[in-house]
């Protein structure tokens, strides 16, 4: 990686511009070419330092249901829950956190009801109490890792 | 629940998802290929995308890193129990410290203090140590508890995806 790719993946996690000629908007403000930031980027890709180029929508604002939950699950039983969880497709996200709720995820539904229903089920599925936690408020998102 | 304005409105931006989930041609006229695919003229995809991005439909047309190979390879979210009337204020202070990826107010529950949440992201323990530290500091007298719950292993990650089968489950 050379300066111009730290500069191209600095400003491509800002956004492409929306204007007519994007890339040549780009190459300008770089001091490069649309063809060589094109090819770069292509290459950024195929590394995997990049995972993906183009753009972010905020699903949740075009339907569907959501939630944060926390299950507080004993030691022993760990791999056992968190392979329950796995096989759920409406988990989207699952981490393990340090902490006495060691096991965050999230769902993803098409609707509350199914949010309702499927907290419901990994309750019976796992004997575990939940912690639910829709978001209320969202004050910001938007991941940035300048290099 | 749709921000769209009208039901073709709506069409589109499914089309839309379902042209670029997996990402943007890297083509020099970007536009042109979206224009074509959606069949409208280059003039109305751009407009499309503008009006969906300013509506917050689209965050924006952007790269995402893989944020380990960068670097980064701790994060932790932060939990704060701060008191209700100052939530509006601080939870936009917090959210908008560049360090700051994700931050939500969410509820208190009998065995949860916390109400608002900040994820942050670095290159080392200490990094997000001091990145504590600072939203602290920020947060003040009105903040009366906080913890950092930091992660050790991701047990799933497949992202969000658009409108996912409603489904039922029996035990």
């Amino acid at each position: 990686m050379d300066d111009l790719d730290r500069r191209l993946i600095n400003r491509l996690q800002l956004g492409l511009p929306l204007v007519r000629n994007p890339w040549q908007a780009l190459a300008s403000e770089l001091d490069s070419s649309s063809t060589e930031l094109l090819h770069r980027l292509h290459e950024l890709l195929c590394e995997g330092i990049l995972t993906r180029f183009g753009p972010m929508f905020d699903i949740e604002r075009l339907g569907g249901a959501f939630t944060l939950a926390a299950l507080a699950v004993p030691e022993e039983r760990f791999e056992e829950v968190a392979e329950q969880l796995h096989a759920l497709p409406e988990v989207a996200h699952n981490y393990r956190r340090e902490h006495a709720w060691n096991m965050w995820f999230v769902l993803a539904c098409a609707t509350e009801q199914d949010v309702t229903d499927t907290l419901q089920y990994i309750e019976t599925l796992t004997g575990l109490p939940l912690l639910n936690l829709p978001k209320e408020e969202t004050y910001h998102v938007g991941l940035y890792f300048p290099v | 629940m749709s921000v769209c304005t009208s039901r073709s409105e709506d069409t589109l931006a499914h089309r839309l998802i379902e042209l670029t989930q997996a990402g943007l041609p890297l083509l020099d006229d970007p536009w042109a290929w979206l224009a074509e695919q959606l069949d409208l003229s280059i003039e109305s995809t751009l407009d499309l995308l503008k009006r969906l991005q300013a509506e917050g439909a689209i965050r924006r047309i952007a790269a995402v890193p893989n944020h380990y190979r960068l670097g980064y390879r701790y994060n932790g979210m932060t939990v704060w129990d701060v008191r209700d009337t100052d939530m509006p204020r601080l939870g936009a202070l917090i959210g908008a410290q560049p360090f700051v990826s994700h931050c939500y107010r969410r509820p208190r529950r009998t065995a949860w203090r916390y109400n608002l949440f900040a994820m942050v992201h670095g290159r080392s323990r200490e990094e997000i140590d001091s990145y504590r530290e600072h939203l602290r500091y920020l947060l003040g007298d009105a903040c009366v508890a906080d913890e950092m719950l930091v992660s050790s292993r991701i047990l799933k990650k497949t992202g969000v995806r658009l409108m996912p089968l409603s489904s039922t489950h029996t035990l």
